[in-house]
């Protein structure tokens, strides 16, 4: 089973277009948590045709284990491709709402930072500004490192999306 | 018309011959248009009976067992039997019933999320939500049954489903664009396989229940003789090649012969077909074939280098693959293996005391079954050392003629699968070959053999005991005997009466072979043959589980 220690486990990005039908998130889930792995992210997306639904799964495991995974994820009838992007040319984006610590006298600090981010400014409060961060998982990975200093109340990752450079 | 209706006119489109199953409230619909239906449906005694036979019908015939089922305990009872088809890829059309749509999901009366429950263990499965989709739906589930690596599919009904009406009209065709099985393999890796197999020294065919399902029997044959290369098989793959033959090395693995585990142990290659490195082939993976290279000859990709790397994956139908493989094999130089491996099966043969005259050995048991049935019979079979004796002292020479439950190891499989064989192949001799544990499991099933008239034998190899587990507690566990004995067992002669078979009992050599001619007499009602086996019997030879040839147990110790 994956461990975070074990030195030959890797994270993958998986993108598997499925029939867009009830029960389909079950069988892939399924084929994941039956060999004990923990998925870090799993996005659904509706996509340009309406019967069809993109699955973006982000999940740690070793090389055979995950090739696996890949052979039984097309083994099952409402998945209509499996692609692996890891490693592979991509666009990927993802979305984070963070709501943060802002007493008035922080506030244009973190709006400065958040600038830089080109971060929405979805809420404020007495005590707390949310922001919201779209970008590259590497770009939110490092706003949320700039914003733990103030003190992060409460966060929340999209998941991301990944789409193979043409 | 109505949706339970459909039902049954989709099934007379797809040829249905035999049904299996067991009634219940919300599927009432449905079995009032049964009554009238023009093939036959078996009533079993409980609904794990109705999926094993109609799992056993589909070995037998390679049909689709088709079985039904209601709502939750009947469709919670399935799920062993569907599980047993799954993992040895058998083509099952499973029917249950649901509450009605507006119920689901509130813990209704015999309400479970069979859908839920049996996705792990379905090739497919479907909640029918609309009537309209009702036969496009059992089309599909047809089809994804039998195609491909075949596999069971269930179909949950709600019982508005069965009532709403619809007109019929059943699908031509099916397109389903994520399901395209590949069946011609790659031309490219035919010719590297084939290369490779003219310059092998030590090859092994290794060949599993993939043949069977393919029907590639003869063409193995043909690949076999051509090659002049040694076949051994996994038990699924029992009697795809006849054991008869000078170059069958019969089965390899934990109970397989020495000379089958040796040649592939010491093989440069392994050309395996139809099989999947189960971990009761293997042992120990990492000392698995030390100087093999693999051809892995599969029409499932997720077969491929799963357990064991394969050098020459070729994805594909096992019938169509040996077939274009026949028309350019070249046979590699291999007299010397060939000698080396005929010595090795003459001087460790299969083997038990046959000069023992105590207690009857079970061995001899299966040995005279072969011998008065002249090997033509259908042997079924349960789980443990009477699913060994029987793969060992059988004799197999056609495919579809031993039927067991494999890769799930199912007790209670075997009789009501007997059942279903029996019902497929009318002329045939089936005998389920028993032990006095596992024919506990679903012999309320008997009574459905007496009320067709099914003559099929039980052999029962009665030692009082759960023996398998026994021999483990022997072996590896300080011989504690933890409730594996089963001294208390009903009467087997009496129960069958009671059901209205004939029961015998069989205590000393000599009765052996009247009481199996006696058997074989009889074909309007089951028989039961009680066979009071040595009790402490083991099944050799044997590598312990995890462990690698090397350690290979041929005979009790001292």
């Amino acid at each position: 089973m994956a461990s975070p220690g074990d030195k030959h486990i890797k994270q993958y990005v998986i993108s598997v277009k499925v029939e867009n039908r009830f029960g389909v998130l079950a069988r892939v889930a399924g084929l994941f948590s039956a060999r004990g792995y923990n998925i870090d992210s799993l996005t659904v997306s509706a996509t340009e045709l309406e019967d069809v639904s993109i699955m973006t799964i982000v999940v740690r495991g070793d090389d055979r284990v995950i090739e696996q995974v890949k052979k039984q994820l097309n083994k099952l009838i409402d998945v209509i491709k499996v692609s692996d992007h890891t490693g592979l040319p991509t666009v990927e984006r993802e979305f984070v709402l963070l709501k943060i610590n802002a007493l008035p006298g922080k506030r244009s600090e973190i709006y400065q930072l958040g600038e830089i981010f080109k971060a929405d400014i979805a809420d404020i409060s007495p005590k707390t500004i949310t922001l919201g961060v779209k970008g590259e998982p590497e770009n939110i990975d490092n706003f949320i490192e700039l914003m733990r200093p103030y003190g992060i109340k409460e966060l929340m990752r999209t998941g991301r999306v990944s789409l193979l450079k043409e | 018309m109505k949706g339970a209706e459909i039902i049954i006119e989709s099934l007379k489109k797809e040829n249905v011959e035999c049904m299996f199953g067991y009634p219940g409230g919300v599927v009432i619909p449905i079995f009032h248009y049964l009554f009238n239906a023009p093939f036959k449906f078996i009533l079993s005694r409980h609904e794990q009976g109705a999926v094993h036979a109609a799992d056993g019908y589909a070995r037998a015939s390679g049909r689709v067992g088709v079985a039904i089922a209601t709502s939750g305990p009947g469709a919670t009872n399935c799920v062993t039997g569907i599980a047993t088809a799954h993992l040895d890829s058998v083509p099952l059309v499973v029917f249950t019933g649901q509450v009605k749509r507006s119920q689901i999901g509130n813990d209704a009366f015999q309400e479970v999320d069979i859908t839920g429950i049996t996705r792990p263990i379905t090739k497919h499965n479907y909640l029918v939500q609309d009537v309209k989709d009702l036969a496009r739906v059992i089309k599909e589930a047809f089809y994804i049954a039998s195609t491909g690596r075949p596999g069971p599919v269930l179909i949950d009904v709600p019982i508005d489903i069965s009532n709403a009406e619809h007109k019929f009209s059943y699908p031509e065709t099916t397109y389903l664009r994520g399901y395209k099985p590949v069946y011609e393999g790659h031309s490219g890796q035919i010719k590297k396989a084939c290369e490779l197999i003219a310059g092998a020294k030590r090859p092994v065919i290794y060949a599993g229940g993939g043949v069977v399902i393919s029907n590639a029997s003869k063409e193995l044959m043909e690949f076999a003789h051509k090659t002049n290369i040694p076949v051994t098989t996994t038990l699924l793959g029992l009697g795809v090649f006849p054991e008869t033959d000078p170059l069958s090395l019969e089965m390899l693995g934990m109970h397989g012969t020495y000379y089958a585990n040796h040649a592939v142990n010491e093989s440069d290659l392994l050309i395996a077909v139809g099989a999947r490195f189960d971990d009761r082939v293997t042992g120990d993976i990492a000392e698995f074939i030390p100087h093999a290279k693999v051809i892995h000859i599969d029409i499932d990709p997720a077969s491929v280098s799963k357990t064991v790397q394969v050098d020459i994956p070729i994805v594909g139908d096992c019938k169509r693959v040996l077939a274009e493989m026949n028309k350019i094999v070249k046979p590699p130089k291999i007299e010397a293996w060939q000698e080396e491996v005929a010595k090795l099966k003459r001087e460790h043969p299969l083997t038990y005391d046959k000069a023992d005259k105590g207690m009857i050995k079970p061995q001899y048991v299966v040995e005279e079954l072969y011998r008065q049935t002249n090997g033509d019979a259908i042997i079924c079979t349960e789980v443990g050392q009477n699913q060994m004796w029987a793969a060992q002292f059988y004799k197999y020479t056609r495919p579809r003629t031993f039927i067991s439950s494999g890769g799930l190891g199912t007790m209670g499989y075997g009789f009501p699968a007997s059942i279903g064989a029996q019902l497929a192949c009318p002329d045939k001799r089936v005998i389920d070959i028993a032990g006095d544990g596992s024919i506990q499991m679903n012999i309320q099933e008997l009574i459905v053999a007496v009320q067709h008239r099914l003559p099929i034998i039980v052999a029962i190899l009665n030692n009082c005991f759960l023996g398998m587990v026994r021999q483990w507690q022997q072996l590896f566990y300080e011989k504690r005997y933890s409730y594996t004995c089963m001294n208390f067992a009903p009467d087997f002669v009496k129960l069958a009466e009671s059901y209205g078979a004939v029961g015998i009992r069989i205590e000393k050599y000599e009765e052996v072979i009247p009481a199996i001619r006696r058997a074989l007499e009889i074909t309007d009602k089951p028989i039961i043959l009680d066979f009071l086996v040595s009790r402490e019997e083991n099944v050799y030879p044997m590598i312990p589980g995890g462990k690698s040839f090397k350690e290979i147990i041929m005979r009790d110790l001292a």
